[in-house]
């Protein structure tokens, strides 16, 4: 476990681990205020687009059945519209997928349609409440002013509650024990220590032992991100990070190695640090950074 | 090939299982988890907990980040389609019917008690104080939802009032889905303001109870009080006992902020919202039945014997259920 902790305390603070039913640990991102607002706007956009359909459609269809069935509509729409999403597709509603969230079970388990309907029903309270209080219009202000203050400011602390928790967790997902994370979407690229026959044919760099001692993990995978960048710069910036490197764990080009290529170089000093930290690791060493001895 | 790192060496051998989850799953994502056949069905826990368990080697053996991030990311979605919400919807709907409902009803008895007695005391409060001083009507009922049933009306209009058939028949849909998706509405505020630690949704209730009680004084000063009895008992017991399990399962929430106990709020706080969540689409159930009877019962019944016995017998067989089903199945 104590690998573990070394992954997700590394990892950006919005960074959460949930425990799968096998027992291993797989981290999520937590969705940010901004991508939840995004996808709410997106769903409510859809929501009275519905609604004004429905209208139409009632007021063309005209009669008593039409007039039934638009009153049930309406009802349905608002109360049920984000609980029959997130039935359906899992977690999700048209917003959250455009946005790439979802919402999942905070213990790992999965996502049941009681915690689905909870989440969404509290939305009552967190949204429809603080919006028609707001849209309430002069009368309800005239009738009772202080009344109608407290009142948008009770519910408004209620509607910013994520804002005041670490989990972003708005009231619904208190109540039905989920979190919203971003979708993951991450790509495999190459392997950069991959086997290329020509380099470990005839090394053209060939680091000492104690030139492998000098970085750890950390420093490592910042350069993994300096080999994996592209476009403008790059060349630059792999120029400076070589020149730096060398300098550091005082490098000395052979004689007879070739020309000095700094990307080249780098690829192989990369290669030969993560073989040295990876053999360490299999001893149960794992050197975090340059500082830890 | 000795040179080769462990590490690298690792990830060609598993590479191409991973590749073939990645691709399930994007088409899971995608068109749903209909969209796959019986095969692939079948390869997708082999696949996921193959992967899975690379993952706990590579975080073991690798420091390539990228490959880490990959198998992080590919675990979590896989993980998100193999334990999604998957049973079928007509097996989720026995199971809510047979036992979740009326387990979860029961398991709030607390709350629906203190629920009762809140409205108790205000149809009481109210109806003491209208019997005592009929100016308190008006501040029980506002003017704008009295429909000229005042001290000011004639008794023959209010019994009147009581009649049925008064409206279009043709019009009797549209006006119980009215009252179905307004009350439905109510029940539903009283059961999310819960998280308000409960008291709005006491407030709420007891204002319901108070307009309840000052109907019931006004009638009960002209003797009509059995005539207005009849006239509620078709819907009303139907649709205090859903505003009592709304207002029940707001309760639940809030006693699950305010008495965690030993457990951590949140935890407990998730627990008991499930179930406040299944006992409150009983209550749109019960509320939607109430608007049914409200709508086209209490129009199309008129006799008084009729209303009571329909009125209540269905209220005893509601009760009954809650009280009854699937006490032998433990969730």
């Amino acid at each position: 476990m104590s690998d573990l902790a070394v992954t997700i305390e590394s990892a950006d603070p919005r960074m959460r681990a949930v425990v799968t039913p096998e027992g291993v640990a797989v981290s999520v991102r937590l969705a940010s205020v901004g991508e939840r607002a995004t996808a709410l706007v997106l769903d409510l956009l859809i929501l009275i687009v519905a609604l004004i359909v429905v209208a139409i459609a009632t007021a063309v269809a005209g009669g008593h059945v039409g007039r039934t069935a638009g009153i049930l509509l309406m009802f349905v729409l608002r109360v049920f519209y984000f609980a029959g999403f997130e039935l359906a597709w899992n977690g999700r509603t048209p917003g959250k997928r455009m946005a790439s969230l979802r919402v999942i079970n905070r213990r790992g388990g999965p996502l049941t349609p009681a915690a689905v309907i909870g989440r969404n029903l509290m939305r009552e309270v967190e949204l429809f409440l603080p919006l028609s209080l707001a849209l309430a219009g002069d009368a309800a202000i005239a009738a009772g002013p202080w009344t109608w203050i407290a009142t948008l400011t009770w519910v408004g602390v209620l509607a910013a509650l994520p804002l005041f928790n670490r989990d972003r967790l708005r009231a619904g997902d208190m109540v039905a024990g989920t979190w919203v994370v971003a979708e993951p979407k991450p790509v495999l690229l190459p392997d950069l220590a991959a086997v290329r026959s020509a380099v470990y044919a005839a090394p053209a760099y060939v680091f000492t032992a104690q030139q492998l001692v000098v970085y750890g993990v950390k420093e490592l995978q910042v350069l993994e991100d300096v080999l994996r960048s592209s476009g403008q710069g790059t060349t630059a910036l792999q120029g400076d990070v070589a020149r730096r490197i060398v300098r550091k764990i005082g490098y000395v080009h052979p004689d007879g190695g070739g020309a000095f290529n700094e990307r080249a170089f780098l690829e192989a000093f990369y290669a030969a640090q993560r073989r040295r930290l990876e053999a360490e690791l299999a001893f149960g060493r794992r050197r975090r950074d340059k500082n830890d001895r | 090939m000795a040179l080769e790192l462990k590490s690298a060496q690792f990830r060609r051998e598993r590479e191409g299982v991973w590749r073939e989850l990645e691709t399930l799953v994007a088409r899971a994502e995608r068109h749903g988890m209909g969209s796959l056949d019986g095969d692939s069905l079948a390869r997708l826990p082999t696949l996921y907990r193959a992967t899975l368990s690379g993952l706990s080697v590579a975080r073991a053996i690798s420091l390539d980040r990228n490959l880490l991030d990959y198998l992080e990311a590919l675990c979590a979605r896989a993980y998100l389609c193999v334990y999604g919400v998957r049973e079928r919807p007509s097996a989720l709907l026995a199971a809510f019917f047979a036992w979740r409902l009326p387990a979860a009803v029961r398991g709030a008895w607390r709350a629906i008690v203190l629920a009762f007695i809140v409205i108790l005391a205000g149809v009481l409060a109210a109806w003491f104080l209208t019997a005592s001083d009929p100016a308190y009507y008006d501040s029980f009922i506002a003017k704008g939802v009295q429909q000229g049933r005042s001290f000011d009306a004639s008794t023959e209009a209010l019994r009147a009032s009581l009649g049925g058939g008064g409206k279009d028949v043709d019009e009797l849909g549209a006006f119980a889905a009215y009252l179905f998706s307004h009350n439905a509405q109510i029940g539903i505020l009283s059961f999310s303001l819960g998280f308000a630690l409960g008291v709005p949704t006491l407030a709420l209730i007891f204002t319901n109870g108070l307009m309840l009680g000052a109907f019931l004084a006004l009638f009960a000063s002209r003797g009509l009080l059995v005539e207005l009895g009849g006239w509620l008992s078709i819907h009303g017991p139907t649709e205090f006992l859903a505003l009592i399990l709304s207002a029940a399962a707001g309760l639940k929430i809030a006693g699950a902020v305010l008495f965690a106990g030993r457990e951590p709020r949140l935890v407990r706080l998730a627990r008991d919202g499930r179930d406040a969540a299944v006992i409150m689409m009983g209550a749109v159930m019960l509320f939607l039945l109430a608007g049914l009877l409200e709508g086209l019962g209490r129009q199309l019944v008129v006799g008084m014997a009729a209303r009571y016995l329909l009125g209540w017998s269905i209220f005893a067989a509601i009760v009954a259920y809650f009280c009854m089903a699937g006490r032998e199945r433990r969730p």
